[in-house]
């Protein structure tokens, strides 16, 4: 433990509205700590720069999934856990539900964030393609009221995001319109469980007629941000899933990415996963292709 | 008292409800009053003198305790085989993380921030990482060239087979380091009284190792030193020589101080600084028939030791003793060295060298299979050694052993010959690939050659006040069952229940030196001279009088409280005799290495899915033949933890090295497999018995860890048909293979020597 | 380096340990698993990484399985707290403890309070665990020295003798 519990200040505001005022006060000075998988992760190793952390665990403002007709809206609070044992995550959103249970062991699924998965903006993260698949919207939360903004739009860089400085995300809203579209997701880790992953994929997918009618593809741990691969989504929608297509969205997407050798991976091993990830989902939305 | 009543029973865990309980005290469980908190200051750089030493002006320095080399009072070293590792380095530094000052303070949180504020500079000297840059000797490091240690194996007349050849096979296989990773990291608690010397508690394998460090270090004489062992979260060898440097830091600053004083690594520090399993490189040259005989062969085998010799002369006896496996070899040369390199010195683990020699002679098997055109099976039958038969040191076979019989076994129970013939039709098509491969290999159980007679164990029982027998040994419970079997064989050998008999703390100030737990031979070897020991106690008693030949428990707990009543507590010893037909020339490295081998085939089914390029074990097969089982469920609880070890050491762990130190330190980015990861590990056993062994038993501890590298490895080539030489084997390996093999594919094949 | 680096105060706080209620005077980012130890002289939980990797320092927080040296105490405020040590009433195991005795699911033992308190959030959820569930149940709980198998066998020895009491 490298760290001196003593040169750090921690406090808990009972209400959301406390935070973002303090936050409002010292821009910059507090660092919101929920579950603390990550935080404290660095905290013990010596490299937390922060010294003043403000609690937002348990928030009841932020712990809680709303289900509305067309969305359903979940507290940036909600642990991996709390989506992984809500029915309509599980029915509705499986890239989500399978993204919270590949975080982790239990005990970090029990404490660790969405809303912390999103701000600490992670490549690596696990649920973020989840979240660029279904196109969800985030609202952040400040002295300055609400404000809502695609997620799509999120990220800038290499764990730099749209949030401000006295800002919280507060909530994750993902459109319920996803029932009968093709889910396949998959992460490709060190090992089954605990593991950091070296390339991670979400992706939606829709038939009409024998032709894509829309494919959503998010990879993770491929560029410096979680990315959607728009080209490679351009050139299969419309058209028939057959061999040359499949090779050319093989090839497309190696090219969207931006991968790295790093300690976990090569770019090359990242690079030539990735494509057989997108040509795995693409078989596998064909008609007649294995569904499993 | 014969007939197995407690032995042969899985008997509860002598300390097992301590350890479900929470109960169990740990080093880091414990605190002395007026306890101080040790940090060690260590080499950011491979190689260099020390130049300066800045203490920055943040720290208010005068609540530390500081020591350097200079406060040591006796020798600079700590003392092992060779004597050359400092305790704290002075002028020079041979690798990254070597201990340069050591630091304590009542506060333990200060510590991290102290450290950080010393300044060391250095003048760097230049710095070799790998066996080749070593043995090149461009930079020497080490002694004249860099070489710790060499070994000579001769039999029989090598350079005389090659002509008669109808195949010359050569290969050359290479393995990692990899890291214990206990989950217990290493700790030691000292304190030092002017009258009574020093006293050290800790997390150890071998507490007269350590006593014998700490007499040097300290200057002190044998009865003012005394080390308790702990309670121990794991070893597996990584607790065998490095508690005797973290046990110096804390004495020397006890000493210093004159307040007791606790070292706890944390995960980065432990997995940084500490010892290693020895990186090798073997390469094999065999003559081989056309009906696949070996003829002979030539092995060439090193480890690169690090930068002190610490235990590598040993390591590499074992490897090389180990290098021919299973198998008849009519001629053999084999030639071996531990070199030295900048990186923290490389030590013990489970195995200790055998892991390293027999992945690559099993992987060479199935080499020679393909170049013969037989399968990995035939090859194996036609070469296993038999009774009657010497095996590369010329050590007769002089048991039953019928290793054809083993392996028909294990092929029963893996459905070898279903599986192959079924993937074989499977990997046709679609993007997962089967494969099956086997290891078949032997491990030697206690110390080399004349070792056990050099340590010369000393095993007392004692009679107690409550009539009850108290085992005294300096082997030490690190998970493996010590305690229970010890106390299992001294109960079995009096007609006592389990209960009636308990086992001493490892203190070195109560137990006799029953020699280091390590080399799988602690049941063996130990537990023989505990029965020895134990009918001794019997002997003290019947002879006196107070009781008969044959007796009750009760009898017995009658008379042992009187004779305690009227004599005081009683003690019986049994010290260790060699056999007089055992014979090892060290010389020559010729003769009966080891009293007794245990055999095992293993076998592998793996998975490999080509969309990932992951490889991942679906069933293993783990047949041993061990003499004889004296605890069920602690006998497969060894096997199954140590070839999910062997598995880690093959697909999942692998050291990253940037100049001599480890990047990967943390749990999060060094990779052992979870419970989500392992396939059932089946285990089974065959029993010969064994004359030199408690009741007949074997050591197992090291076993589980030669078969599964090579199992696998050969599991993955025939699943992929591709070539693979080293561990550990990951994806991003099995991926690069392949792209180049579909490169090659294009290519005419290679003439000669096969695939 | 300047001098300004304030030492912030402690503060004094109550949570519920196995079933007894303690106050405390911490620093609110002690760990959690740090209070437990030092405090409380609760020496079950262990410290194996620091990171939330190895699970050795699993409690029960609440009702659910966290890593006790990935929470600032002042966040176990109020907390109801589950240690090994509260497992046995008095000198009688709980199934999980008697199990892994009799299985062999505890050989070095510092895995084991984590390990058992792992299982035994698992039971509580899933009292019938079929053996994926018990695989996934203590993927965040790493053992060194069994390989596992032992200790599944002892969850599920646990679950069967839960089941027929």
């Amino acid at each position: 433990m490298r760290s001196d519990p003593a040169d750090y200040q921690l406090i808990a505001p009972a209400s959301l509205q406390a935070v973002v005022s303090l936050l409002a006060e010292e821009p910059g000075a507090w660092l919101p700590i929920a579950g603390g998988t990550d935080v404290m992760v660095l905290y013990a190793a010596g490299k937390l720069s922060a010294s003043k952390l403000v609690s937002i665990w348990n928030l009841p403002e932020l712990r809680h999934i709303e289900v509305l007709p067309d969305e359903i809206r979940i507290g940036a609070g909600c642990t991996y856990t709390d989506l992984r044992e809500h029915e309509i995550v599980k029915r509705e959103f499986p890239l989500l539900a399978s993204a919270a249970g590949w975080t982790g062991g239990i005990a970090n699924q029990n404490r660790g964030t969405l809303g912390g998965n999103i701000v600490n903006a992670s490549p690596a993260a696990d649920s973020l393609p989840a979240l660029l698949a279904y196109e969800a919207d985030l609202i952040l939360v400040s002295v300055r009221g609400e404000r809502r903004l695609p997620y799509l739009d999120f990220h800038t860089g290499y764990k730099q995001t749209k949030l401000a400085a006295d800002e919280l995300v507060q909530a994750i809203c993902i459109p319920r319109r996803f029932s009968d579209y093709f889910s396949y997701t998959r992460k490709i880790g060190a090992r089954n469980a605990q593991a950091i992953s070296k390339v991670c994929i979400a992706a939606l997918g829709r038939l009409a007629g024998g032709v894509v009618e829309e494919a959503r593809i998010a990879l993770g741990s491929v560029a410096p941000v979680p990315l959607r691969l728009a080209e490679t989504e351009r050139i299969v929608k419309g058209k028939r899933l057959e061999p040359p297509l499949l090779a050319l969205a093989r090839k497309t997407a190696t090219a969207e990415i931006r991968p790295i050798d790093d300690i976990r991976s090569t770019m090359r091993y990242r690079s030539a996963v990735a494509g057989n990830l997108v040509a795995e989902f693409l078989e596998r939305l064909s008609p007649g292709g294995p569904k499993t | 008292m014969t007939n197995d009543r407690i032995i042969g029973s899985s008997v509860p865990r002598k300390e097992g409800r301590d350890k479900v309980t929470g109960r169990a005290q740990y080093v880091d469980d414990m605190t002395l009053p007026h306890m101080l908190y040790g940090a060690t200051v260590r080499s950011q750089i491979p190689r260099g003198r020390i130049r300066n030493i800045t203490f920055g002006p943040e720290i208010p320095w005068d609540e530390f305790v500081i020591v350097s080399a200079k406060d040591i009072p006796g020798k600079n070293v700590v003392a092992l085989i060779v004597d050359d590792q400092p305790c704290l380095a002075d002028a020079v530094v041979n690798h990254p993380e070597e201990p340069i000052l050591l630091l304590a303070h009542p506060d333990p949180h200060i510590l991290p921030k102290a450290v950080a504020a010393i300044t060391i500079e250095y003048d760097p000297l230049p710095a070799i990482f790998t066996i080749e840059e070593s043995e090149r000797s461009s930079e020497v490091i080490w002694g004249t060239d860099n070489t710790f240690k060499r070994y000579l194996v001769e039999k029989g007349n090598v350079d005389g087979i090659w002509e008669k050849a109808d195949y010359v096979v050569e290969g050359e296989y290479r393995t990692g380091a990899q890291e214990q990773l206990y989950i217990e990291n290493n700790g030691m608690i000292a304190a030092f009284d002017p009258l009574q010397g020093i006293t050290v508690w800790g997390s150890l394998q071998c507490p007269y190792y350590v006593h014998k460090a700490l007499m040097a270090l300290c200057n002190l004489p044998a009865d003012k030193v005394r080390v308790v062992q702990m309670e121990t979260g794991g070893a597996f060898g990584g607790k065998e020589e490095y508690p005797s440097m973290i046990a110096a830091h804390a004495a020397l600053l006890a000493i210093k101080s004159g307040r007791p004083v606790k070292i706890i690594y944390d995960r980065m520090e432990d997995m940084a600084a500490t010892t290693k399993r020895h990186p090798s490189r073997t390469r094999h040259r065999t003559a081989v028939t056309k009906d696949g005989k070996i003829l002979g062969g030539e092995v060439e085998f090193a480890v690169d030791g690090g930068a002190y010799a610490t235990l590598s002369s040993v390591v590499l006896s074992r490897a090389t003793i180990h290098a021919g496996g299973a198998y008849f070899w009519p001629n053999v040369r084999i030639r071996a060295k531990a070199v030295a390199t900048n990186a923290p010195p490389h030590g013990a683990f489970r195995g200790f060298g055998a892991p390293q020699s027999l992945f690559a002679l099993e992987r060479h098997m199935d080499r020679i299979a393909q170049v013969v055109g037989l399968s990995p099976v035939e090859i194996r039958r036609r070469n296993f050694l038999k009774p009657e038969q010497t095996t590369t040191t010329e050590q007769t076979v002089r048991e039953p052993i019928d290793l054809d019989q083993l392996l028909n076994h294990a092929l029963e129970l893996s459905d070898y010959h279903a599986k192959t013939d079924r993937f074989a039709k499977q990997n046709q098509v679609g993007g997962i690939r089967k494969g099956m491969g086997i290891a078949a290999f032997l491990h030697g159980a206690g110390f080399t050659g004349s070792g056990e007679r050099y340590l010369s164990s000393l095993v007392g029982v004692e009679g107690c006040a409550d009539g009850s027998v108290r085992v005294l040994v300096s082997s030490t419970e690190f998970g493996q069952g010590t305690k229970t079997v010890l106390c299992q064989i001294a109960a079995e050998s009096l007609g006592l229940p389990y209960e009636d008999v308990g086992i001493a703390q490892a203190d070195t100030n109560v137990v006799p030196n029953s020699g280091p737990t390590v080399a799988s031979r602690t049941v063996m070897v130990v537990g023989k001279l505990v029965q020895s020991a134990a009918l001794g106690i019997r002997q003290t008693l019947t002879q006196g009088g107070t009781l008969g030949e044959s007796y009750s428990p009760e009898e017995f707990r009658s008379a042992c409280q009187n004779h305690v009543a009227t004599h005081g507590e009683f003690r019986s010893w049994a010290r260790y005799e060699a056999p007089s037909d055992v014979f090892w020339d060290d010389e020559k490295y010729r003769g009966e290495a080891y009293a007794a081998f245990a055999w095992a085939v293993y076998i592998a089914e793996v998975t490999v899915d080509l969309t990932t390029c992951s490889a991942s074990v679906d069933d293993f097969v783990a047949l041993q033949e061990v003499g004889k089982v004296l605890h069920p469920v602690l006998a497969r609880g060894q096997i199954a933890g140590g070839v999910a070890q062997g598995i880690g050491y093959t697909l999942y762990e692998k050291v990253v090295w940037q100049n001599g130190r480890m990047q990967n330190g943390q749990m999060t980015n060094y990779i052992m497999p979870t419970s989500a990861d392992l396939p059932t590990i089946r285990v089974f056993f065959e029993e010969m018995g064994n004359i030199h062994g408690a009741f007949g038993a074997k050591g197992i501890g090291e076993l589980p860890m030669d078969g599964p590298a090579p199992a696998i490895v050969n599991a993955v080539e025939d699943a992929l048909k591709v070539r693979f030489d080293s561990i550990p084997l990951l994806p991003e390996d099995i991926f690069e293979a392949l792209a180049a093999d579909s490169e090659r594919e294009t290519e005419p094949q290679p003439a000669g020597g096969g695939r | 380096m300047t001098s300004s680096v304030e030492n912030h105060v402690r503060c004094e706080l109550s949570l519920t340990v196995n079933g007894e209620r303690k106050n405390v005077r911490v620093y609110p980012m002690e760990r959690l698993l740090d209070t437990l130890r030092h405090h409380l002289g609760l020496t079950g939980a262990k410290e194996g990484c620091g990171e939330g990797e190895c699970g050795s320092c699993s409690v029960l927080m609440n009702g659910t399985l966290v890593n006790s040296c990935l929470i600032p105490v002042l966040q176990a405020r109020d907390a109801d707290i589950v240690t090994i040590e509260g497992l046995a009433t008095g000198t009688r195991l709980s199934a999980l403890q008697e199990a892994f005795l009799d299985c062999g699911g505890a050989q070095c033992g510092i895995c084991t309070p984590g390990m058992i308190l792992a299982a035994s959030h698992l039971l509580n959820k899933k009292p019938e665990p079929t053996m994926e569930d018990i695989r996934e149940g203590l993927s965040g709980n790493l053992c060194r020295c069994t390989g596992y198998i032992q200790i599944f066998q002892a969850v599920a020895e646990a679950a069967r003798r839960r089941a027929t009491t």
